[in-house]
């Protein structure tokens, strides 16, 4: 799908946590066909001091509606400003961008793995498999109770495991400390989070041969794959993030 | 219809919006947003001899108005680009110009002498100001007897346009450009990103892998203009203006302080259609001011002043 430049309109604003943010946009034209995985650059207006476009997953896509959404976390000085935006404000964005993961054909037993606001690109995900004949579980971290987001719109498409850090809900701890990891023998596990999160589910899918698909996050420059600045280091070389990225398969990076 | 071209020697423009090394890839990049044949010139992410990894992460930092990068000229090399890369930029109808890069005089001159071989390339930019590699770049283009050297030892053996992108961390800039000139380039341009660095007090460490960086943006646009107006009162080949320009005003800008044409940057970045709006919005201010051909308005505010 090519890529374009768009004002969009916050057509809702939903307040999740203190924090947590979700945008829910649309606009005159049809919105592009998009796949789990793909981002977009929003530009936070009026503001030198957030000079540069701000990456942000696709959360939730509603063709018939002609809208999706962005979930954001309130984590510097532009998702501040972005936070102040209200119903009826537009938001400028390229997109959409990236690669998305990789949908297997025949069936799998699947497991998604969300920490934090890395849940992000999960529901899409998530809602994008359950059309496509999967099952998948649903494997959630947070930080505690209060922290805990979305969790009945993951219900619906399976079973849904929790943990806390500090046992509030769910199990007490890290997403790989939980039981189900233990039990299940899963054939594929796509995971967005905190990096030692990712890097931890990837050593288990490492050891337990699972096939596992990361989506990162890195300081992005353009978004588009010609300012090299948010690389990551793989068994090919140093590749973009935004490009070749953002979802990778774990073998192919050198954690 | 006012006139927007601008020539280097015999080598035409077809108008004054270039594209500027390092921040627009290698074109195509752009094709989902512009017409890149609509541009006077695109100047292709700087080549090495050699393939390079560049720096390690993080190699960007956020500041205000600008942006700092150490990537450390990441590129597959000339044989890459001579296989994968020449034969799909080639096809642009618009001046496709190699920035290219070395740690030794002679890698700059085989890099030239590689390009003098394909047809489609006009011309290079010989960029001695790369501020963020541990050998060659900035250091050439810092020292008045290395910058004559390369110039020299390139021009030898090049017979397209040369154009010389100067460093901005200099003390005399007309004293590079009249270098650059007087060992036979055709044009100069600058600025290259200025040798900055960010601190991140959060996790009290430098904001990149290398602690300093290029800074670029509009943070830089006025120190860009001093220097292109001193660079242009000093030399008589065109120069070509860089540095944080975002609009048509900001090109504007640079023409009127002696710029023969000029190049985006790092506002491709935040839009990608930049360079489109300023070719247009260039015409526009030329119609308002009744200027029929950009070339009345070079250096005005000499004339002026």
């Amino acid at each position: 799908m090519a890529k374009r430049i768009e004002s969009l309109k916050i057509i809702d604003k939903q307040q999740l946590t203190r924090d947590i943010f979700v945008l829910e946009l649309s606009g005159k034209e049809k919105i592009p066909e998009m796949l789990p995985g793909q981002f977009v650059e929003v530009r936070v207006e009026g503001s030198p001091d957030t000079f540069l476009r701000r990456p942000f997953s696709v959360h939730d896509i509603n063709y018939g509606q002609n809208t999706f959404k962005l979930l954001i976390q309130i984590a510097g000085k532009g998702t501040e400003k972005l936070s102040r935006l209200n119903k009826g404000e537009y938001l400028n964005l390229i997109y959409p961008l990236g690669n998305s993961f990789s949908i297997p054909s025949g069936a799998q037993k699947i497991l998604l793995i969300g920490g934090g606001c890395g849940v992000a690109p999960l529901l899409f995900l998530g809602k994008y498999l359950k059309a496509n004949g999967h099952n998948p579980d649903v494997l959630l971290g947070f930080r505690n109770s209060e922290r805990i987001i979305e969790y009945d719109e993951y219900l619906k498409l399976g079973r849904v495991f929790l943990t806390t850090e500090d046992g509030s809900s769910g199990e007490k701890g890290f997403v790989t400390d939980h039981q189900v990891l233990k039990a299940a023998g899963y054939d594929r596990i796509y995971c967005c989070g905190p990096e030692p999160m990712m890097k931890a589910v990837a050593s288990y899918s490492r050891e337990n041969k699972i096939d596992c698909e990361v989506s990162l996050e890195n300081l992005m420059g353009c978004g588009i794959g010609v300012c090299l600045c948010c690389i990551v280091p793989t068994v090919r070389g140093n590749l973009c993030t935004c490009t070749d990225g953002p979802v990778f398969n774990i073998k192919d990076l050198k954690w | 219809m006012v006139k927007l071209g601008f020539n280097i020697g015999d080598l035409n423009f077809k108008n004054p919006v270039l594209t500027a090394s390092g921040t627009f890839g290698y074109g195509s990049e752009f094709d989902d947003f512009i017409d890149v044949s609509a541009l006077g010139g695109i100047i292709l992410k700087g080549t090495t001899l050699e393939p390079r990894e560049g720096n390690p992460y993080p190699r960007m930092a956020e500041t205000p108005s600008g942006m700092l990068n150490t990537v450390g000229l990441q590129n597959k090399g000339i044989d890459y680009f001579e296989k994968y890369i020449y034969p799909k930029v080639k096809s642009y109808k618009t001046n496709v110009i190699v920035n290219i890069n070395g740690s030794y005089v002679n890698d700059y001159v085989a890099l030239a002498e590689r390009i003098n071989s394909l047809a489609k390339i006009p011309a290079i930019e010989l960029n001695i100001s790369c501020p963020n590699v541990k050998m060659g770049g900035m250091a050439f283009g810092t020292n008045p007897a290395s910058a004559r050297e390369v110039v020299k030892a390139v021009r030898a053996k090049y017979s397209g346009k040369l154009i010389v992108k100067l460093s901005p961390n200099v003390t005399d800039i007309a004293e590079f450009a009249r270098i650059a000139e007087g060992e036979g380039a055709d044009s100069v341009s600058l600025i290259n990103t200025l040798l900055g660095m960010a601190v991140d007090a959060r996790s009290m460490k430098p904001s990149l892998s290398t602690v300093t960086g290029g800074l670029s943006g509009p943070a830089i646009k006025p120190v860009a203009l001093r220097m292109v107006w001193q660079a242009a009162k000093a030399v008589k080949i065109p120069v070509i203006g860089i540095g944080g320009i975002m609009t048509a005003g900001d090109a504007i800008e640079f023409i009127l302080a002696g710029a023969s044409a000029i190049q985006v940057g790092t506002a491709s970045f935040i839009d990608p259609g930049t360079s489109i709006m300023i070719i247009d919005g260039m015409k526009k201010y030329l119609e308002e001011k009744g200027f029929s051909d950009i070339r009345d308005i070079i250096g005005y505010i000499n004339k002026t002043a």
